[in-house]
């Protein structure tokens, strides 16, 4: 998985990851000069005196170890001060996503002018190298927090505020995102799914994610598909396309592009979509999602037409 | 047995155990006390760290975790960290500034109790799985009555009640204690350094707990009687319980770290056998530290969406703070270089620890403070590694080195050195093996408070690594406790001052009697043992027909009158009976404010309320201020 | 061998009104540390007001009359407490007694007013966060008023029933200033519930 803050793909991370090396090396080296003089102090003097008064030399020293601290502290603060700058020049011609956190799972809306063209999906996100995406963040039930380290410092979704993120991916991948604030028992498995495209392929893929849903190709499908919308699945998910529109849970209408269910508790793949949709709480216990009681060949029926869904 | 010693005698067995008022025996319990939830807090981590070691363990499922890391950080920071260093300082503030025990003695042992019941609330609701479940710092909403129902976070919320009004009676007895009654001659600007810390650290309690306390009140009426403090949905809002938190939540940690600075202060100067270099930069150090602490807060906040300009006060505050630490470290090695060569035994070890460890947490500080490199950083591992290198390698080895350095005063027995090395070394090296690990699983991407994690993470090896570091740590607590009752049964006996120290606390006997000195020195220096002739002068007639100290000027410590301190009681006892079933009552119902509160009324009135025996007695000895005389010191100039 | 020098304390007094005594510094200590409390209540009122659209949400601001009436006779109340404090310190039980007594008729006559102030204040602590924090507010002014005016009538009863040394003398006066926090600590709080909503 990438997720580390050390190899950025974006410009934004590349500015934190430098503030962190020069922190860094900054730290090492003071480190390593005052445990140096810590070892050399602990020989002590031959003739030490218990009330001897404290020399000038030693007290000039003191000063002079505070005045040094002082001026590099100084630097590291006008260095931060430059990196915040540096991230608050977001350029125009963003993109704008609301990203609205859940427990515990993404909402993701690709804004759009006109209501129609908007795109609903969930726990993936794809954006267009070179061209900054503004994310619109809000809760929808306690406080989450949004972190793709790859590409950017974390912004916390508050119930009650929308705050604001701005991400740019400059190196295609694929890159994953957690969420970083404790919101109850799924926090873990609250992942997402990042995919930094050329700009070309980020069209295609939004255009596709505008369809209605793939109408079924196979028998199997076309049945997987009438016991989604006869059993309770429709109660909370939406597949557009079709006359599932509820929103309690993630999106559906192309779950089947996604490289990972359940916020990323599961690879994508046929028998994970069969198992999860039987006894999500095996995989995981708090999610809000409930079994599904269907016979064996009704499962495999559903969990194919999902995976069709791309 | 003279009179001092009968009048200061505790009643034998469990009733004077319930009823005593010796700072020292209540200092002793509230200390195991402390270490007791400390190896249980610990326990809850090895626990933690097990489910960890592998990728999709099975060990522990969420709901468990969730409580597990929620006691831990919770009896960590509540029931432990403040708790011991405020007990370290009851134990020691009476003999260190030359008197016969705190201020308050009756609420004192009050203080304990509530402390105990407090603790013993917590684990009671954890052990029947209705423990707090939403981390120690409990934001809302998650804490908030819709998303964790039941009593669960009730119960962290009476904790902070509990462990909040025990730290707070703890700072009234350190600052009245400090400030009205020293030992003739012990002016403020010889007030030892551990006397100093602590009263910095007194005022830093009285004023951030009352923040918590009122934000947690505002948790539970939000939780039992439909307030809206917390719900955006009716004008509350979330940010207003992270602020409250935060506003006490970073002073507390300077609470527990201060205490700690005090300590080496103390310890290094004997090891260095010579006075401790710049005394008024360091006590302006701590004071600086406490007023920065309060600047602060916001820094737990750098996510939330704050206006620029605020997050850049914040920034500057956060990394200031790092001036006043660096002056008491550039201090303390000049004290070691200017000093003789240090004779190495496990107290000098542990302080050395704490340089190698502490200052790494303080970069790390810094590096979060600084609010753009925060904004990677902030709610992963990398803020786990941070808090525990500042809170073992800051408090936790300090308080280690003190235990080892004080034992022999408290106890009479010497610690077994070897012992206290193998103790050392395990720590130090378990301590770095666990942690340090974790600045890179932060950097990885990982955040804080997972219960599992994939193996396509690639997290698995350093966390493997970490519990591995842990179950070392766990060996050293081991090899520490051996080492204390080993000790206790048969160590060797100690001298009155073994380390050859210059505090007031080294002039009277290891253990020290009930009343702490026969005679009450004078005073009249920084380092009062290293004086020649010491004491030049000793204070007399102070009645000893009930408990007395002598109080003292504020300004010059010359005395002023004579203080009739309370006996021995158990009503303490009983109050905070009362009030434990108070406190326990308003998690259940809001009318148990009411009825609850006439035994409380009760046992407090009968608590206040004067014996005519000790009325008699106080009557016999009765010298009125009009009638007085004002006795200055009665000698010439005093050197310093 | 050392010659000693002694310190003869024997003439000292066995206790002392005002900043000498230890009980006035604990008093002080549940002041600095209660009057925190109110000002950190004080500030989250003014933090909700300043996310709020309008203020008061949904609500009338409270009824002038109670609450203005409990800020005379607290203020007026003050009088009594002083009497008593100087009788404490004279150590003149006979006035003592006498002002102490009017002091907790002024107590009675406060928390009676303050059942009508809280029926006054037009919200419910459960309508919205401010219904909440002005609840709150009263009600930790109240927990104050009620606690203070239980210690002043046992103290009361103790200087009837005695047993009685100096030292009760000083607790009367530390009483005192317990009761003149009570009134200073309720004027912001006056202000804030009352003239906030009106003026701004």
């Amino acid at each position: 998985m990438n997720h580390t803050a050390l190899a950025p793909a974006g410009p934004f991370a590349e500015r934190i990851v430098e503030l962190f090396w020069l922190f860094g090396i900054v730290a090492a080296v003071v480190y390593l000069i005052v445990i140096g003089f810590l070892v050399y102090g602990l020989r002590g003097r031959r003739e030490a005196e218990a009330s001897a008064p404290v020399s000038p030399k030693t007290l000039r020293a003191i000063g002079a170890a505070v005045g040094l601290t002082g001026i590099v502290l100084v630097g590291l603060t006008i260095s931060d001060f430059l990196g915040n700058r540096a991230l608050a020049k977001v350029p125009a011609d963003a993109l704008h996503v609301r990203v609205t956190g859940h427990q515990w799972w993404w909402e993701i809306e690709y804004q759009d002018s006109i209501v129609a063209r908007r795109v609903t999906t969930a726990n993936q996100l794809a954006l267009p190298l070179g061209r900054p995406v503004m994310l619109e963040l809000g809760s929808g039930d306690v406080i989450h927090s949004f972190w793709v380290p790859s590409l950017q410092g974390k912004k916390d979704l508050l119930p009650g505020y929308t705050t604001t993120l701005a991400l740019l991916a400059s190196r295609a991948g694929d890159y994953t995102g957690e969420c970083a604030e404790f919101c109850g028992y799924q926090h873990a498995h609250m992942s997402l799914d990042v995919a930094a495209v050329p700009p070309d392929e980020f069209a295609r893929w939004l255009e596709a994610q505008r369809a209605d849903a793939a109408e079924p190709a196979t028998e199997a499908q076309r049945r997987g598909r009438e016991i989604f919308l006869t059993s309770s699945c429709r109660a909370c998910h939406a597949v557009q396309g079709t006359i599932a529109a509820a929103r309690l849970g993630p999106d559906l209408t192309h779950v089947g592009s996604r490289p990972r269910i359940a916020a990323g508790a599961l690879p994508n793949n046929l028998a994970n979509m069969a198992a999860w949709i039987a006894n999500p709480q095996a995989f995981k216990p708090g999610a809000r999602m409930p079994a599904t009681q269907l016979a064996s060949d009704d499962l495999a029926a559903l969990a194919s037409w999902l995976g069709s869904l791309r | 047995m003279s009179r001092l010693e009968s009048t200061w005698a505790d009643s034998p067995g469990l009733l004077g155990a319930l009823s005593t008022v010796d700072h020292k025996r209540i200092a002793i319990r509230y200390v195991v006390t402390s270490l007791v939830f400390f190896v249980l807090a610990g326990f809850l981590a090895l626990v933690m760290r097990t489910q960890l070691a592998r990728a999709d363990n099975h060990l522990v499922g969420p709901d468990l975790y969730n409580q597990l890391f929620s006691m831990h950080g919770s009896a960590m920071m509540f029931l432990f960290a403040v708790p011991v260093m405020e007990a370290v300082a009851l134990y020691l503030i009476p003999l260190m500034v030359g008197t016969r025990n705190v201020a308050f003695p009756r609420l004192n042992a009050y203080g304990y109790w509530l402390f105990l019941f407090g603790g013993l609330m917590s684990f009671t609701a954890f052990a029947l799985d209705i423990g707090p479940e939403a981390g120690w710092f409990s934001y809302v909403p998650l804490a908030g009555p819709q998303y964790s129902p039941g009593k669960r976070t009730d119960f962290w919320a009476q904790l902070i009640t509990f462990t909040e009004v025990a730290a707070l009676i703890g700072a009234i007895q350190i600052i009245v204690t400090v400030f009205k009654m020293r030992a003739p001659g012990m002016t403020l600007s010889r007030l030892p350094m551990f006397a100093w810390a602590m009263l910095v650290t007194a005022f830093m309690i009285m004023f951030a707990m009352p923040s918590v306390m009122l934000a947690s009140t505002f948790l539970i009426t939000d939780r039992l009687v439909s307030t809206q403090f917390f719900n955006p949905a009716e004008g509350g809002d979330v940010l207003l319980w992270q602020h409250m938190f935060w506003f006490f939540g970073h002073p507390e940690v300077y609470i527990i770290f201060v205490p700690a600075l005090g300590m080496i202060s103390e310890i290094l100067p004997a090891f260095a056998r010579r006075r401790v270099v710049g005394y008024l930069g360091l006590v302006i150090a701590l004071v600086s530290i406490a007023f920065l602490s309060f600047g602060l807060w916001v820094h737990h906040m750098f996510t939330t969406g704050l206006p620029p300009l605020g997050m850049s006060f914040f920034t500057v505050a956060s990394i200031m703070i790092a001036l006043p630490t660096g002056l008491q470290i550039f201090c303390w090695i000049a004290t070691l270089a200017t000093g003789e060569r240090v004779r190495f035994a496990t107290p000098i070890l542990f302080v050395i620890g704490f340089f190698f460890i502490f200052i790494i947490g303080g970069m790390t500080g810094i590096m979060l403070g600084a609010s753009t490199l925060d904004q990677q950083l902030h709610d992963s591992y990398f803020v786990v590694a941070h808090l525990h290198y500042v809170l073992i390698g800051g408090a936790v080895f300090p308080l280690f080195a003190g235990f080892h350095y004080w034992f022999p005063k408290i106890t009479g027995r010497q610690l077994s050195e070897t012992l206290g090395r193998w103790n050392f070394w395990l720590l130090f090296v378990g301590f770095n093996v666990a942690f340090f690990p974790m600045h890179i699983l932060g950097l990885e991407g990982m955040p804080r408070r997972m219960y599992t994690y994939s193996a396509a993470s690639g997290w698995e090896g350093l966390n493997l690594l970490s519990t591995l570091g842990a179950l070392v740590i766990a060996a050293s607590v081991l090899v520490f406790v051996c080492n204390v009752v080993v000790t206790l049964l048969r160590g060797a006996r100690a001298a009155d001052n073994p380390w050859g120290a210059s505090g007031l606390e080294w002039a009277t006997a290891s253990p020290p009697p009930a009343y702490n000195f026969a005679d009450i020195p004078v005073v009249r220096s920084r380092a009062p043992l290293w004086e020649e002739n010491f004491p030049a002068a000793t204070v007399v007639g102070l009645p000893d027909l009930v408990p007395t100290a002598l109080v003292t000027r504020l300004h010059d410590a010359q005395p002023d009158h004579v203080a009739l301190l309370p006996t021995p009681s158990p009503w303490p006892l009983l109050a905070a009976i009362a009030t434990t079933v108070l406190f326990i009552g308003t998690i259940f119902s809001p009318w148990a404010l009411i009825w609850g509160s006439v035994p409380v009324a009760i046992t407090l009135i009968g608590w206040f309320w004067p014996s005519p025996d000790e009325a008699r007695r106080h009557r016999e000895i009765e010298i009125k201020p009009d009638e007085a005389e004002q006795r200055e010191l009665a000698f010439g100039e005093l050197s310093s | 061998m050392s010659t000693r020098t002694t310190l003869d304390v024997s003439r000292l007094p066995t206790y002392a009104f005002g900043h000498r005594s230890l009980m006035w510094w604990g008093t002080a200590g549940m002041i600095v540390i209660e009057g925190t409390l109110f000002a950190i209540g004080i500030v989250a009122y003014f933090y909700l007001r300043g996310i709020a659209q309008e203020w008061p949400l949904s609500a009338p601001p409270p009824d002038l009359l109670y609450g203005t009436l409990n800020t005379i006779i607290l203020l007026l109340s003050g009088i009594p407490n002083q009497l008593a404090a100087k009788a404490g310190e004279r150590e003149d039980l006979g006035s003592v007694r006498v002002w102490m007594l009017v002091c907790i008729v002024f107590a009675v006559a406060v928390q009676v007013v303050r059942i009508y102030e809280f029926g006054a204040l037009n919200t419910h602590w459960s309508h919205n966060a401010y219904g909440s924090i002005v609840f709150a507010l009263l009600t930790l002014h109240t927990v104050h008023l009620v606690t203070d005016f239980v210690d002043t009538v046992v103290l009361e009863v103790l200087m009837f029933t005695g047993p009685l040394t100096g030292r009760r003398f000083v607790d009367v006066c530390e009483n005192a200033g317990y009761w003149w926090f009570v009134v200073a600590a309720w004027l912001p709080i006056y202000f804030t519930l009352y003239l906030v909503p009106r003026l701004f």
